[in-house]
């Protein structure tokens, strides 16, 4: 075990995955020699050669659709966008091609790829480094979409993902790669070294994909939500007294549904957060599949807390983000209704 | 004159309905005219080719020039067996289409030598990339015609279940891959395809073959970008077959002297090739896939055509050109021409030509028989109903299990 912080625990894993299997690839804008804007690729190129890790040309469409046709041939591609705001010029090879290949091909031909791309708000990244497109993609049947919240489970997942043979849309919050977020705006960054899922095994190992963790049990409410939220959740339920039983659903295509079902089962009271706006945010689909889940366990309206139904803004952030004091509303709200 | 001020140019076709074709102006370069250069020039010093138009057979159906491949007459024979059954297979369709037995098709008629001549210079172990109408590729590489027909009528042995529109065919046994309905997605992922022969060292090369219009899209950008970046191994063919469904191929071409021009920019050895020519089409691919192997890099090939027939069922080419203009045009016919090449060689007669056609005719009706007995769209038996949930992932997770119960399969 090390301690590692997100960065160094997706560096740590594809190092792993390149050294294990010779069909993998990695490959994104400034993803070669540079290692990436965010470093995730630091060091690739230099071991493994400019075959196996290389810089694209700026075109989205481009490494969407190389990936595609490097796995037709039995290529383990893992693509890097380089911010989730710019996956949309590649949103037609992974609608249209990318998650339909097996089923168009009646299993012929497959696809499978991992799409990085650094996800989420919260660094004054403004209206396009920023987005959480999440649910543009769990509405596309046939690619998995994963957002993890920690060093253990980025590796992990990562190397699941990339062992697998479905298409993977593997978004990671850019938020929380140097450290976890308490959701009180500008606050000092933390450290992954004090957390415990900042432990990472230096070896080959998986987290599965479709599996989500209570990461903090609770008997006042349910809080359903991935990503940098699922940090600033737990500090919310800590600092306000709350006993919320958290949830970090780490894979969203396909989520776990007995998980969040055997929660709110027993609380009778959920949240589902997240950064994205809230209109046909996959809250949406979370709040839903409870109401037809548990609809006799609800004690209360499902309550979503969300971006709102905006682009996201640059000088009022934090306005817009789920903070810390929105979440602790929002469980006041759902615990005292009646 | 340029005009004096800017002008929106709308392009037009040069014939509309009610009009007479004549395209006695279409300034072509004549068969045998054009160099053939060796295969790794490198691609800026293409220019001449991407203007011209490399062609072998001469109007009085001789092959002269240096890119006659000197093919043995069995090959061709071959080579126009496959294009005869290609045109008499989408002709049955076409009238089964038009007795509704399956929901749509979409003819070749004309751009056979396109399919045919391009899968027989590649080696059946290179992937091909096709769209919607390289049909002929298939039967180059002896696909089973039972096969490709239950597909279309989407019966119980159609092997893509009852998933996709007819003729949106895939083999991989073949190396044909998925068609797709998403115009030019596949040829960027023709490239990612190459890249990976190349890292893996196979032998293999892979092409793709988009049309006239579809060069518009960004993908075709994607795809020259990326094929010029890494040297890619591939063949990227554009069927310049002149219409996009109504639209004429200025709209995509704009002011480019060429389709195939447009890859000189992005430094890929590019020529324009007369596409009704079986020897032209056969020596150019055969000259880039010797490129592609050699570490030359990729090859735009634009295939001067003329798409004879309808879009596809779903369109009625008279509203929006003459009828009659396919037989204007001054290419003609690729059928025709490697017929008459034979002809003139002492190879072939029009016997055995209406012999052949008697045979194609038999096989392809023979043939409909047969998967017409694994079922029909409108009358079953189809693929059962629960696998519409399978192959969305590898395994089906909570979700289709559920949605499969709730459906009752």
């Amino acid at each position: 075990m090390a301690a590692m912080n997100m960065i160094q625990a997706l560096n740590s894993a594809m190092d792993i995955l390149l050294q294990k299997n010779s069909d993998i690839v990695i490959f994104g804008e400034d993803a070669g020699y540079f290692g990436g804007v965010f470093n995730a690729t630091d060091g690739l190129q230099k071991k493994y050669g400019a075959d196996r890790v290389f810089d694209t040309p700026i075109n989205e469409a481009a490494i969407a659709a190389m990936a595609i046709g490097m796995a037709a041939k039995g290529l383990k591609p893992i693509a890097e966008i380089q911010f989730a705001d710019y996956i949309f010029p590649a949103f037609d090879q992974i609608v249209s091609e990318m998650s339909r290949i097996r089923y168009r091909s009646a299993g012929q031909f497959t696809s499978g790829c991992v799409v990085r791309s650094p996800w989420g708000g919260g660094i004054r990244g403004g209206q396009t480094h920023s987005m959480s497109p999440e649910a543009f993609f769990t509405h596309i049947p046939g690619v998995k979409v994963c957002v993890p919240s920690n060093p253990y489970d980025a590796k992990g997942m990562l190397i699941a993902a990339a062992e697998g043979t479905d298409p993977v849309i593997f978004f990671e919050p850019k938020r929380i790669y140097n450290g976890p977020f308490d959701g009180v705006p500008d606050a000092p960054l933390k450290s992954w070294a004090k957390h415990p899922k900042g432990e990472v095994p230096e070896g080959h190992y998986t987290v599965p994909l479709g599996k989500a963790e209570v990461t903090r049990e609770g008997e006042a409410c349910t809080v359903v939500t991935y990503g940098t939220l699922v940090h600033v959740a737990e500090h919310a339920a800590e600092n306000s007294g709350i006993d919320a039983e958290i949830i970090d659903l780490k894979t969203l295509a396909p989520y776990d549904i007995e998980t969040i079902a055997q929660s709110v089962n027993k609380t009778g009271r959920v949240v589902v957060a997240h950064e994205a706006p809230r209109t046909s945010g996959f809250g949406a689909e979370l709040a839903a599949q409870i109401q037809e889940e548990c609809f006799y366990a609800l004690e209360a309206p499902v309550l979503r807390l969300t971006g709102w139904d905006t682009p996201y803004p640059h000088a009022h952030e934090w306005a817009y983000f789920p903070i810390q004091s929105r979440f602790i509303r929002a469980m006041e709200t759902v615990v005292k209704a009646v | 004159m340029p005009d004096a001020r800017p002008r929106f140019h709308v392009p037009t076709a040069p014939f509309r309905p009610g009009e007479t074709p004549d395209f006695s102006n279409l300034e072509l370069q004549k068969a045998g005219e054009a160099k053939r250069p060796d295969p790794l020039v490198p691609g800026v010093k293409t220019a001449e080719l991407a203007t011209g138009l490399v062609g072998v057979l001469d109007h009085n159906h001789q092959a002269v020039g240096e890119w006659d491949p000197g093919l043995k007459p069995d090959l061709l024979r071959e080579g126009l067996s496959h294009m005869v059954l290609t045109r008499i297979y989408d002709e049955r369709m076409l009238k089964l289409q038009r007795q509704g037995k399956m929901s749509f098709y979409m003819k070749s008629t004309g751009e056979e030598a396109v399919a045919v001549a391009a899968a027989m210079a590649l080696k059946k172990t290179d992937m091909v990339f096709p769209s919607y109408r390289q049909q002929g590729i298939l039967f180059a590489r002896g696909r089973n015609i039972v096969d490709m027909m239950c597909h279309c009528i989407s019966n119980s042995r159609d092997n893509l279940k009852g998933r996709q529109l007819p003729v949106h065919y895939t083999w991989a046994e073949g190396k044909f891959f998925t068609i797709s309905g998403n115009l030019g997605t596949q040829f960027p992922q023709a490239v990612g395809y190459a890249l990976a022969c190349a890292y893996k060292g196979e032998d293999e090369v892979a092409a793709s073959w988009i049309g006239d219009g579809t060069t518009a899209e960004g993908d075709f950008h994607s795809a020259l970008t990326l094929a010029s970046t890494y040297r890619a191994p591939v063949i990227l063919n554009v069927v310049n077959n002149q219409w996009a469904i109504s639209t004429y191929q200025a709209i995509a071409k704009g002011d480019s002297p060429s389709f195939a021009a447009k890859g000189l920019g992005y430094g890929l050895a590019s020529l324009r090739v007369d596409g009704n020519d079986f020897l032209a089409v056969y020596a150019a691919t055969q000259w880039a896939r010797e490129r592609a192997r050699k570490g030359g890099g990729a090859t735009l090939i634009e295939l001067f055509t003329y798409r004879s027939a309808a879009h596809s069922t779903s369109d009625d080419p008279t509203k929006y050109r003459p009828k009659g203009e396919e037989a204007a045009w001054p290419l003609g016919d690729p059928i025709l021409r490697l017929k008459q090449y034979l002809i003139g060689q002492g190879e072939w007669d029009e016997e055995r030509h209406a012999k052949l056609e008697e045979e194609m005719t038999q096989l392809v009706v023979k043939a409909y028989k047969e998967a017409e007995s694994y079922g029909t769209l409108h009358e079953g038996p189809l693929a059962p109903t629960q696998t519409i949930f399978e192959d969305v992932y590898e395994q089906q997770d909570w979700r289709l299990r559920r949605q499969r119960q709730e459906l009752g399969v």
